[in-house]
């Protein structure tokens, strides 16, 4: 299965959704990601079997630990992409088009590393030459936003939107998780109505999930918990506290006892 | 004149970098570059577009490292969405880092040993082969060592000039690798066929210093020296840009 992952790097990730993926009996998977430690999580749980990335990185920390164990231990496929690249192959699939020609990538050693791609000459008098960028197909998505109502509409508060509209509209089955559900007719009241990104169309199921991004950002609701964040990045370098991380946070029956678990550090 | 650092003159030669780029998204990665690319606002290129780091473009330049500044006036909004639109547009020139760099300026910063299974995972690619490919780029190196000025690159993330020679006409199109600048002194691409050519040393550096740190021959014709700061830029980057002297920290003496 391919999931791709809403946020970028280590901001509003749908971190809830992660972890409940980390609890659930999925594995093999294939993400789609600018990639933060949704990404990490996910290779250190042994449920990935291929990352398509832009970057994998924690933003304060500048490589996530436990994605770089992955790739040094080759525990994972990696296609590692121009990040211009990714939201041109999500644009492509948005576009139900096989690929989308670009520049990024022509001569760098990214076209070495995916022989699978190809070249593309313009049809066009200038017979320009691109890279093909393939169109990144996701069976799921998974996005968070800051507010949502019950029908699957969602509004980002913070600065960038990212790309979640299109890992959306790249996949066939999408879910939204936010900090609050409102009324829809509270939605336009909080902020003006370039902030409501996502609409119904873009998404199956939406649920409520407070502090779901954490322990990634998610401004205004709340910033990074950078504490958490270096505890966590430190489990990748000692088995010992690995395990006991794993145990309090992860080997929870539910989100609400991780929330918990956090509350009561 | 007066004395200045070593980071004070690095932060004069990387804002030399940006010299008559006129109205253009400017992308400095790291602390020296984002005060180089302050400096050069704040003088001689004041129609440059920075960013806040977030997703604002703010025409106020801040301190670096979070030391109080003026409050920072937001002209435009810059998601990331947005920069790779700016990217392909080439109305950008970034100055990125290099953990390896070769003579043609190819760069990694992706990985150290074989792709499939490094023996040291980096940043990876980012966004350096949609850069290189787009438009201007220069680098910035801190430590300036034969590790980093190697004969060739594990992995090729930003492209160098022989490789974008190679693409044909449309591969140079739009490339263009400005300078490397490092602790010891400036590098452009004036050489033969783009090769590395020194152009000038740092204050209290030799020729023979840089020659020894760079793994691969170097055209060393004509080599100056780094201008100094001028008085009126050692005040910019001591009261407004860098109070904390924090750019010391990354390039002492």
């Amino acid at each position: 299965m391919t999931i791709g992952i809403g946020g970028w790097g280590s901001r509003r990730k749908p971190m809830s959704l992660v972890r409940e993926i980390i609890r659930s009996k999925l594995k093999d998977l294939t993400i789609v990601s600018y990639g933060g430690p949704d990404v990490g999580l996910l290779c250190a749980t042994g449920k990935v079997k291929k990352v398509i990335y832009g970057f994998v990185s924690l933003d304060s920390i500048p490589l996530e630990p436990h994605f770089r164990i992955a790739r040094q231990t080759a525990s994972i496929e990696a296609v590692e992409l121009d990040e211009g690249m990714l939201q041109w192959g999500l644009l492509a699939a948005v576009h139900r088009v096989p690929f989308l020609p670009t520049r990024a990538g022509l001569g760098s050693d990214l076209e070495r590393n995916n022989p699978d791609f190809k070249r593309i000459q313009s049809p066009y008098d200038d017979g320009e030459t691109f890279i093909a960028m393939p169109a990144l197909e996701l069976d799921v998505a998974l996005i968070h936003m800051n507010r949502g109502d019950e029908s699957g509409n969602g509004q980002f508060l913070g600065p960038d939107p990212f790309f979640d509209d299109l890992y959306c509209l790249a996949a066939k089955r999408r879910f939204m998780s936010v900090e609050k559900i409102v009324p829809t007719q509270d939605l336009i009241k909080q902020a003006s109505v370039h902030t409501l990104r996502i609409n119904r169309t873009m998404i199956d199921g939406v649920i409520e999930a407070p502090n779901g991004a954490h322990f990634t950002e998610c401004p205004p609701d709340y910033e990074r918990d950078e504490a958490f964040q270096k505890e966590y990045a430190a489990t990748a370098k000692d088995l010992e506290a690995w395990e006991a991380f794993k145990k309090r946070y992860l080997d929870v029956s539910s989100e609400k006892e991780y929330q918990e678990a956090v509350k009561s550090r | 004149m007066s004395e200045f650092t070593r980071a004070e003159q690095c932060a004069v030669a990387i804002a030399e970098c940006f010299r008559g780029d006129g109205e253009i998204l400017v992308s400095p990665i790291g602390n020296l570059p984002i005060l180089g690319a302050r400096l050069a606002k704040l003088t001689f290129e004041p129609d440059i577009l920075l960013t806040d780091g977030v997703a604002s473009i703010v025409s106020t330049c801040q301190p670096i490292g979070g030391a109080p500044g003026p409050e920072p006036i937001v002209e435009s909004w810059m998601p990331y969405r947005t920069i790779f639109e700016c990217v392909a547009s080439g109305r950008r020139h970034v100055m990125m880092g290099a953990t390896q760099i070769d003579r043609f300026g190819n760069q990694n910063i992706a990985c150290i040993g074989d792709f499939k299974k490094p023996k040291v995972q980096l940043l990876g690619l980012r966004g350096a082969p949609g850069n290189t490919i787009n438009h201007t780029t220069s680098y910035w190196v801190p430590n300036h060592s034969p590790k980093v000025y190697v004969e060739k690159v594990d992995v090729v993330s930003g492209l160098g000039y022989d490789r974008a020679a190679a693409l044909g006409p449309e591969g140079s199109r739009f490339h263009e690798i400005r300078r490397v600048v490092s602790n010891l002194c400036v590098i452009d691409f004036g050489g033969p066929d783009h090769a590395m050519r020194l152009v000038s040393v740092h204050n209290g550096v030799t020729i023979d210093e840089v020659v020894a740190a760079t793994s691969f021959e170097l055209v060393t014709e004509d080599v100056g020296e780094t201008r100094a700061p001028s008085d009126a830029e050692l005040t910019i980057l001591r009261e407004q840009l860098d109070p904390n002297a924090i750019a010391t920290k990354e390039v002492p003496g």
